[in-house]
């Protein structure tokens, strides 16, 4: 399925004039017993797409939440074989996408074709590796392309336009817009010039985009529907599944379903 | 061929493994700098700096009674201590600093383990005007506590990091997570030859001086190239700097002396070549302390400066191709040789730089005396007296002096 189960996900809710919603968890925060609950629940609460966060100790693209976030799942010791055996055991339980996000060198410690083929064989879709940019992935693309695998591309406000051009045309599942110059984390305000910046990802490419880091709640996803085809939120669900337990988390993403 | 390539790899090694925010940031630095290096008033003014307010060319010094004490090679010392600020860094700290002036960047961000890279950063930030935020591990704050002094009181605020182990590996993540949110105003000067590419190219570049300086001090004094050079490694800069200009003299060993703290095999060392497996940390793909799952392994060392899990990746080429060869010295060695430098010499070294003269110990004895052996003393011990008095204990030094 792969790339197709994410285009089938964001052209579904397209149809009912909607927006994606993307919901990143950290895989073995605290437990991945809890991981396999939350994505069923969050699933069957109106979740398009699950990120599942392979913990690495040195996360330099994630803020305080998503950091801590690791530790804990580095703490139950999490790591990306049990977390792709977690994804096959789901696969016969949940419909939607799910996804993969890293930084490089879990990845690459595993081993690439050895990861193509155990993507393939849980049916997971997809990767996002914030710290692999186009010019050092060619070889994980091609070997995750040849399994109709995503590479999910990240952009951000920096990125030129010719160099979008790049990026897009080597994306498949969607683009991942990076809303501001930062780490991830939920922010007070939508970050300025994010209006032009996502117009200007969104003249380029046909694909699928869809906005993440900074997504405070349904009110912010509200706003920037209009802008893109999915919203991810990442932080905001994390500290609400550590610190007030699943049906708090639950009620926060239906308050995002209905919002975009 | 001349390393880096276009893509920033030494070999294997090396790239540009950053979120996607930075890679505008690092083709802007790569353009700044290889027009600045082309540009001759650029070179005068560093020139000048180096010359007037650091005090190069520091000196080749023949330590003769130490050379005597081990009866072997005759042992220059390579006097980067002698430059301001006590080391080497502030070397890379000018060049970078001037070219953050040149791209009309007013913030400067730095790392610091030991506290030298910041120093010469908060140094040159008072000099140049700029404003200056420096982050620094909290454990490496309690052991460099002088170095917080000596930053804050050039103007510089020192930001402590709490995270992971709380030292250099942590601070430098901190300070890339910085850059990602204040890349269009913020100039990140890297103090070692890590991190993406142009970074590892750019360090070595400005401290290429040191051999420069050092081919000509030895011939004008022994009239021939040296045999043997040998330089600590923790990200590399000192070494690259000291090896760089040797490479194509084949005649010349090379030896990177990497902190094995307690011991290769007691899970407790900083040696990412010697004992690490290739992986990508912070930018770049290199030798580095890691688990069976690619989780970043915490380094130790007695010397904050040299306890990082990574280092440079045209360290990593060259230890592959087998031009330099790299050696664990732990703890207790280089405290003896911290020791031995100061009584014979009355050079008090960097803990650092005692990894160096360690394995200095070690080699003169086995060589003749027609051997010459050129080390480079990166900086000086002041920093680290507390640190080895409190170590040693009361009569300590007495006691442990063989």
């Amino acid at each position: 399925m792969g790339v197709n189960r994410l285009t089938k996900a964001f052209s579904a809710r397209k149809t009912e004039g909607r927006k994606a919603l993307i919901i990143y968890l950290s895989a073995g925060d605290p437990s991945l017993e809890m991981t396999a609950r939350a994505v069923q629940e969050l699933s069957e609460a109106g979740v398009d797409i699950i990120e599942l966060g392979v913990p690495f100790s040195d996360p330099i693209a994630d803020g305080p939440v998503i950091q801590a976030a690791s530790n804990r799942a580095l703490s139950s010791l999490t790591n990306l074989k049990k977390i792709i055996e977690l994804v096959k055991e789901l696969r016969s339980k949940v419909k939607i996408p799910l996804v993969l996000m890293s930084y490089y060198n879990p990845f690459l410690q595993y081993g690439i074709e050895r990861l193509a083929a155990d993507l393939d064989a849980a049916e997971a879709d997809g990767v996002i590796i914030p710290d692999l940019p186009l010019e050092e992935n060619t070889f994980l693309r091609e070997s995750l392309d040849k399994k109709n695998i995503a590479t999910i591309p990240l952009v951000a406000p920096t990125t030129p336009k010719e160099r979008l051009n790049k990026i897009t045309k080597t994306a498949s599942g969607f683009v991942y817009c990076v809303s501001l110059t930062g780490v991830t984390g939920a922010r007070e305000d939508l970050p300025p010039g994010i209006k032009e910046y996502l117009e200007r990802v969104r003249d380029i490419t046909d694909i699928p985009i869809a906005v993440g880091f900074g997504i405070n709640g349904p009110e912010q996803a509200r706003q920037l529907s209009p802008l893109c085809d999915g919203i991810i939120v990442g932080s905001a669900v994390v500290r609400t599944l550590h610190e007030e337990g699943i049906s708090k988390t639950i009620e926060l993403v239906k308050k995002l379903r209905q919002s975009i | 061929m001349e390393y880096p390539d276009k893509r920033g790899y030494y070999g294997a090694f090396g790239g540009r493994f950053v979120p996607e925010t930075l890679i505008p940031a690092l083709e802007e630095l790569e353009a700044a700098y290889l027009d600045a290096k082309q540009d001759a008033n650029f070179k005068k003014e560093l020139e000048s700096y180096l010359k007037e307010y650091a005090g190069r060319p520091t000196t080749l010094y023949y330590a003769e009674n130490l050379t005597k004490y081990l009866g072997g090679a005759r042992i220059y010392l390579k006097r980067e201590d002698l430059n301001h600020t006590g080391s080497h860094k502030l070397n890379n700290v000018l060049g970078q600093a001037l070219l953050a002036v040149r791209m009309g960047k007013k913030r400067i961000i730095a790392e610091t383990g030991a506290g030298q890279h910041g120093v010469a950063t908060a140094t040159v930030a008072a000099l140049l005007g700029l404003e200056s935020d420096i982050y620094m591990g909290t454990e490496d704050t309690r052991r460099q506590e002088l170095n917080v002094f000596r930053m804050e009181l050039m103007g510089s605020k020192v930001i402590p990091v709490d995270a992971g182990s709380a030292t250099l590996k942590d601070a430098i993540n901190e300070a890339l997570r910085d850059w990602v949110t204040n890349v269009r105003t913020t100039y990140y000067l890297l103090g070692s030859v890590v991190g993406p590419h142009p970074y590892p190219m750019m360090v070595r570049d400005f401290q290429a001086i040191i051999g420069n300086e050092v081919k000509q001090q030895i011939l004008e004094q022994t009239g021939r190239l040296p045999d043997h050079l040998i330089a600590c490694v923790g990200g590399g800069s000192n070494s690259i700097g000291l090896f760089y200009p040797f490479i194509k003299d084949e005649g010349v060993k090379m030896w990177g002396a990497e902190a094995a703290g307690r011991g290769l095999n007691s899970g407790e060392h900083a040696a990412s070549i010697t004992a690490g497996r290739p992986g990508v940390l912070q930018g770049a793909y290199s030798y580095v302390l890691q688990d069976d799952n690619g989780q970043i392994q915490l380094a130790y060392s007695v010397s904050a400066g040299l306890d990082h899990p990574g280092v440079g990746p045209e360290h990593s080429y060259l230890n592959d191709i087998g031009r330099v060869s790299y050696t664990g010295i732990t703890d207790t060695e280089a405290l003896e040789a911290f020791k031995l430098l100061s009584r014979t010499e009355g050079i008090i070294p960097a803990l650092e730089s005692a990894h160096a003269v360690a394995l200095a110990i070690k080699m003169a004895p086995e060589l003749s005396s027609e051997q010459t052996i050129v080390v480079n003393l990166s900086g000086r011990g002041d920093k680290d007296v507390q640190q080895v008095a409190a170590i040693l204990g009361n009569g300590g030094i007495k006691r442990g002096c063989k």
